[in-house]
């Protein structure tokens, strides 16, 4: 058995250790490299586990600390607090020198010329990447079931799936086999997936993360950001990648609040965050044909929340029902012209059939998958002459009017809006895979937030039928900091709560030593 | 709103230099127009008076010096083509003869 007691600590944790000298990243590293190869079988959240890159990085990481160590506190305290702790990239973070398929099989032996920015202030920061993870090619996709590369498996139940498109980032840090990944969301590719597998999922603002060197899905509405299991780590991950790239000119030129890195580790200090708070419930958002099981956990957690003294308002969002039928003419519109890059000429999966436009046809007509086919084809379509009004430019009037609900929310004093993740817990492999729209159906209450811009996280809230529940908070432009505020006086409140601490109950299963994976 | 023909099916892929097989196209006929049906709620509101969002944090006039960088070198950028001559990128001829 690996050391399981070094693969549950939190990266504060880690790091508090990395620091006195008493544990090393080489340690971190291999115990938690071990268990993941021991585990993908099963789980197939990885598609890289980079062991000799991971371990140069590791040393490299030990050096630091203990050069810093030699100098004394003031040294330390300027290290980064993620110098040696180990985290997983979703396979669409450019990395110099390897693998970047976005679950695609079009891009499959492309090799990255460059680091992605947030891999270069990774690398700056001392963490130490242990490989990429699997996602629906090109993220699009709410299951993880759309890779080219196989689904991935929900640690909770293997016979479900994580959420998606970020299923492998969301299942290495429920697994525990790094304490910290990154995701993307574009409609819910981070929130969702973090509710299916009971962590805290971040989406930033739009602006807050660069997106230089990660694959283009909807560039409107892509972010990035981070997977922990709690609120004060996503914080260190934030605090890490966030921040004006002058390469991505849509990164937004504000500071990042270093507050990120002091969350507090007090539940009394935590929970007394709540106090005078206000939170706005918006009933769209318990939708016709969500779980009773996931109205119930959020109704709980949201009456805790105030008992704890935050003030509970009813709002209203009405353009929330429109959210999806706007989603899905602007993502695919936008999906549509940034795919037009794979032509197998410069790069990725390529097929010779005659003269350039049979090139054409048949390199994409074999390297994209059936979801992305379908995107591409709506995108094309609200696009093509004629429909552009009706389809396109609707569509972006409608995102004003969705926009200014949540305008006139905060504009009212709410200081954040409180709602499900995911109208239901994980289901079945397969459940959705030939119904496109109830797959879509399915982040209906994710994908306002992203054409909002928004910034929106998911956080444990108990389980229903022994499968996590996720509860959503969002805030205004910029508020991350608020948000994790909020996520942390949460996990304060319901710290002694049954279902803190619990094991994915699919992982004791893999454990056992009668489990598939020996 | 809008329903799609099996030929306007062909002719959007083809738009979209995508190949598909016929089991391709009749798939894609139904799903495609089973997702255009839920774009009808649209059509309830009223937006002429609405301006369009097409990015929301609302940055104007990114600009930067206009300097020489350091960038890829030639063998880095030409690393992942599928097809090579040298420091050239082979495609079919597009003008017809050669």
């Amino acid at each position: 058995m690996t050391n399981t007691g070094l693969t549950r600590l939190t990266a504060a944790a880690m790091s508090d250790r990395l620091r006195a000298g008493d544990l090393s990243s080489r340690e971190l590293v291999e115990a938690h490299l071990a268990l993941a190869e021991r585990e993908n079988p099963a789980l197939n959240a990885w598609l890289v586990l980079d062991g000799a890159g991971a371990g140069a990085a590791a040393d490299d990481a030990d050096a630091r600390l203990a050069v810093a160590r030699a100098e004394g506190a003031a040294a330390l305290a300027a290290l980064h607090p993620l110098c040696g702790v180990p985290v997983g990239l979703k396979d669409l973070v450019s990395v110099r020198g390897g693998q970047c398929t976005a679950g695609s099989r079009i891009l499959a032996g492309y090799v990255s010329p460059y680091d992605a920015h947030i891999t270069e202030r990774l690398r700056d920061a001392g963490a130490v990447i242990l490989g990429k993870l699997n996602m629906d090619e090109f993220a699009m996709g709410s299951s993880t079931e759309h890779s080219a590369y196989g689904p991935t498996a929900n640690p909770w139940d293997l016979g479900r799936v994580p959420g998606g498109s970020s299923g492998g980032s969301a299942v290495s840090v429920a697994a525990g086999h790094v304490p910290l990944s990154i995701g993307t969301d574009t409609g819910g590719s981070i929130r969702q997936p973090a509710a299916l597998t009971g962590i805290v999922g971040l989406k930033p603002t739009y602006g807050r993360v660069s997106r230089y060197g990660i694959v283009a899905f909807a560039s409107s509405l892509d972010q990035v950001g981070p997977f922990a299991r709690d609120a004060r780590d996503a914080a260190l991950l934030l605090h890490a990648i966030a921040g004006r790239d002058e390469r991505d000119s849509t990164s937004a030129p504000l500071p990042v609040p270093d507050d990120l890195l002091h969350l507090p580790a007090s539940d009394d200090e935590a929970a007394g965050h709540l106090r005078g708070l206000r939170l706005g419930l918006p009933r769209e958002y318990f939708v016709a044909g969500m779980e009773p099981g996931v109205e119930a956990r959020v109704r709980e957690a949201v009456a805790t929340l105030a008992a704890a003294g935050a003030e509970i308002v009813d709002v209203s969002l009405p353009h929330t029902d429109y959210g999806l039928a706007t989603y899905y003419i602007v993502a695919p519109a936008e999906a549509s012209a940034n795919l037009a890059r794979y032509d197998g000429i410069r790069f990725g999966h390529a097929v010779r059939d005659g003269d350039v436009l049979a090139n054409y046809l048949a390199t994409r007509g074999s390297g994209f998958g059936p979801e992305v086919k379908r995107r591409i084809m709506l995108g094309t379509y609200a696009l093509s002459a004629g429909y552009y009004d009706a389809f396109y430019l609707k569509a972006q009037k409608v995102r004003t009017l969705i926009k200014a609900d949540f305008d006139a929310a905060f504009g009212a004093g709410i200081d954040a809006l409180v709602a499900p993740t995911s109208p239901s817990v994980a289901w079945p492999l397969g459940a959705k895979l030939e119904d496109p729209v109830a797959m879509y159906l399915s982040d209906a209450c994710t994908l306002p937030v992203n054409m909002a811009g928004l910034p929106g996280m998911s956080i444990p809230a108990g389980l229903s039928d022994g499968l996590p529940v996720g509860l959503q908070l969002i805030g205004p432009a910029w508020s991350e900091l608020a948000l994790l505020r909020l996520a942390r006086a949460y996990e304060a409140i319901t710290a002694d709560a049954a279902w803190r601490g619990l094991e994915p109950a699919g992982l004791a299963f893999l454990r056992e030593p009668s489990g598939i994976v020996q | 709103m809008a329903t799609l023909s099996r030929a306007d099916v062909a002719h959007v892929a083809h738009l979209a230099r995508l190949g598909l097989a016929e089991d391709e196209l009749a798939r894609l006929e139904v799903q495609l127009n089973h997702i255009l049906d839920q774009y009808e709620v649209l059509a309830r509101l009223d937006t002429d008076a609405i301006p369009p969002t097409a990015q929301t944090i609302e940055l104007e006039n990114i600009l930067r010096e206009d300097v020489a960088r350091p960038s890829l070198s030639q063998a880095e950028a030409l690393a992942n083509a599928p097809e090579r001559d040298g420091s050239y990128i082979v495609v079919p001829a597009i003008l017809g003869g050669d």
